[in-house]
């Protein structure tokens, strides 16, 4: 789909202005290092809305950073506080270690792809990827140079005559993009990009994205609702709830172990149990569940013996062993009553009831043709301990309610 | 289309031909004449019609479209109420502004009279039954018909393309003319066509604020038509009048094309 020549052309230049190049850089990038958008306290409210509550974040050079939450969390305005759409009430943005709170947001070296797209109607595609350029008076030659690659970048070549009116909504999104990078900004700010396109195409521009976040080597700050397109897509993710970021971290730290309910349940479906901590033995914790069963989870010295605890475990970390089985030596099993077994092909998705009364759910690969039990059966429910995330019971009412996507 | 369009055209050419007067009677006798005769006499009115007309035209654009951006774009949520105050004045019947604007306008009017006793205007100084009053006079009366659709326009106008255009370093003069100004050109373009066309025609604004040197082509049709009842010049009057006009609208929508005028 793309020749190879016009991506190393893209790299090529993009050494230009790499921020490894010591060319007078240095200097302003030292207050943050590595960071290149830096948010320090930031507030924004709307009359009585706090839509972005006391945000600290600090996104790094070169990375793809996902911002994922539920529909009204704050993702949008965060991400055009950075743009310089929207004035934070209080604190500061710095961009490249420049503080930018008050610069106007076409003063600023970052660009937008929008989530409705926003490409000029009365201008072709063309134009449209030059716009950028043309205000910053790039030569007509290296406008058009500029151009023809980046359509190259995202395989519009030949594309420039076209109106908005004659693309489709995935080219429409590409054009976006193009017009986007084109100008090599220090952040490339994405608010759910691919929302409007079907599913398909969606896994298709989430690979292309990386694959050309990683050519173009541009800080990606991309906003979305949808947890799995983020664990896909990103290098890091900030997990945010009303305001606020939950938990930030690399894909696989925020899925398996989650440092709050409300992460826990937006990332996945997830089982969890209150218990008790009880010391720690043989360097696993043990907590004591209500129904008395013992759980091992990976140990943290912070803990206090007797301390109260929530711990999860992911559905399809569970094996569901045949009625009869016991306790196992090295994993961490609960009794459970099957209520009911749904068939999905490659998979059985369990819905069991523990002793306490909890539900619990697992799938468990379909490896016999069958499913492991019938409803009514008592059937042991085993994981390993390392597969075991803790979350510490502060206000247990806090993140009662779990906000389900848009 | 043939009853209320078509019919009315037919029957105005056929009596452009005819000879004869009201009192014995026209005859339709491929009288061309009247034309010759209506474009030699009266070419100076058709030339005051365009001017006037033309520039009344270009009035209400300069005082329309910035009205118009201001409401659309930085009037909050009171846009209505705005819009409905620039309006207000245009319920009152077109004869009676103008009128007032002839008292107003006059030489010891309210407005001159005290300005030329203190001696701060000459006393020759005037206003009525200049081309200057009856160019006001017009872009006034049809200001309506070219606030209305730029309004529209600028109304239409996403508000994402403004934010797009400043994501992509374009300051606020370069926002108006690189976004919004293209984009507002069909609201432009209508505004043109139906404040431009009743202007050309008007013979109400000549006779309330002009004088014997302001008339309009559109004035000489009318007295054609009703004082010196000499229907088949009028008719003929009309007709240049009309091809003119459609000339006009071909050329314009040639240089401007379609698109642009029905938009995206
Ligand atoms: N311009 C605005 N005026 C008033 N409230 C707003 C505005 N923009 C956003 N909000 C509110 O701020 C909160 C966060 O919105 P937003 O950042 O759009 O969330 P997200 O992008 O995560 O869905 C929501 O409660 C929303 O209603
Ligand atoms: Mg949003």
């Amino acid at each position: 789909m793309q020749n190879w020549p016009v991506q190393r052309g893209l790299v090529e230049m993009d050494a230009a202005w790499d921020p490894s190049d010591p060319a007078g850089r240095a200097a302003r990038q030292a207050p943050d290092g590595d960071s290149v958008v830096v948010l320090e306290a930031v507030v924004k409210r709307f009359g009585d809305v706090v839509a972005v509550d006391r945000l600290n974040l600090k996104i790094r050079r070169g990375e793809f950073f996902s911002m994922l939450g539920p529909s009204g969390c704050g993702k949008t305005t965060t991400l055009r506080m950075i743009g310089g759409f929207e004035a934070p009430t209080e604190g500061m943005v710095r961009l490249d270690g420049q503080d930018v709170t008050d610069l106007p947001a076409y003063r600023r070296n970052v660009n937008t792809v929008f989530q409705s797209y926003g490409l000029f109607p009365h201008l072709n595609v063309y134009d449209n990827v030059a716009f950028g350029l043309r205000r910053h008076h790039v030569p007509a030659q290296e406008v058009q140079r500029r151009v023809t690659e980046a359509l190259d970048l995202v395989s519009l070549a030949g594309y420039g005559k076209r109106r908005r009116a004659q693309l489709s909504g995935g080219q429409q999104q590409r054009v976006a993009l193009a017009r986007a990078l084109v100008n090599r900004p220090q952040v490339l700010l994405l608010d759910e990009p691919l929302g409007a396109l079907d599913l398909k195409l969606r896994k298709q521009m989430q690979l292309e994205l990386k694959r050309i976040q990683k050519e173009v080597g541009i800080t990606f700050i991309f906003v979305t609702h949808d947890q799995e397109e983020a664990m896909t897509i990103s290098d890091r993710i900030a997990v945010m709830n009303k305001g606020r970021i939950e938990q930030l971290g690399p894909p696989e730290e925020v899925y398996e172990r989650p440092a709050t309910e409300f992460v826990a349940e937006f990332l996945g479906a997830s089982n969890l149990l209150d218990g008790v901590y009880r010391g720690s033995h043989d360097g696993l914790g043990l907590v004591e569940l209500k129904s008395g069963a013992k759980i091992r989870i990976p140990d943290d010295p912070d803990r206090r013996s007797g301390q109260r605890l929530r711990v999860g475990v992911r559905p399809e970390k569970i094996h569901v062993l045949p009625s009869g089985t016991g306790p196992t030596a090295t994993q961490n099993t609960v009794a459970g009553t099957l209520r009911s077994a749904v068939f999905a092909g490659v998979s059985f998705q369990y819905f069991f009831q523990t002793p306490e009364g909890r539900e619990m759910s697992a799938f468990d690969r379909n490896a016999t043709g069958g499913a492991v039990a019938r409803p009514g059966e008592v059937v042991r429910l085993a994981w390993a301990p390392e597969h075991t995330f803790v979350i510490p019971i502060d206000q247990p009412a806090a993140h009662q309610q779990v906000q389900g996507e848009e | 289309m043939f009853l209320f369009f078509l019919l009315p055209i037919l029957t105005l050419a056929i009596m452009s031909l005819q000879s004869g007067d009201f009192f014995n009677g026209f005859v339709f006798t491929w009288n061309v004449g009247n034309y010759s005769r209506g474009i030699s006499l009266y070419s100076e009115q058709y030339l005051h019609a365009i001017e006037y007309g033309g520039a009344a035209t270009i009035v209400a654009l300069l005082v329309a479209y910035p009205a118009a951006y201001w409401i659309a774009f930085h009037a909050g949520p009171r846009k209505s109420s705005y819009l409905l105050a620039v309006l207000l004045p245009f319920f009152v019947s077109f004869v009676i502004r103008t009128l007032s604007w002839g008292v107003l306008l006059a030489d010891d009017g309210p407005l001159f009279g005290p300005l030329k006793s203190a001696q701060l205007l000459p006393l020759d100084f005037r206003v009525l039954a200049t081309p200057v009053a009856v160019t006001g006079g017009l872009a006034y009366t049809f200001f309506p018909f070219m606030l209305l659709p730029v309004y529209a326009s600028l109304e239409k106008i996403d508000r994402g393309l403004i934010e797009s255009a400043q994501d992509l370093y374009a300051n606020r003069f370069e926002v108006l003319r690189r976004v919004i100004i293209p984009l507002s050109l069909p609201g432009v373009f209508a505004g043109v066509l139906l404040t431009g066309i009743p202007a050309i025609a008007d013979y109400v604004n000549q006779d309330l604020l002009g004088g014997v040197g302001t008339t309009m082509v559109g004035r000489v049709i009318e007295r054609q038509f009703e004082v010196s009842l000499n229907y088949p010049l009028a008719a003929a009057l009309a007709f240049v009048f009309m091809l003119g006009l459609l000339a006009t609208l071909l050329l314009y929508q040639r240089i401007f094309g379609t698109e642009q005028i029905m938009g995206d």
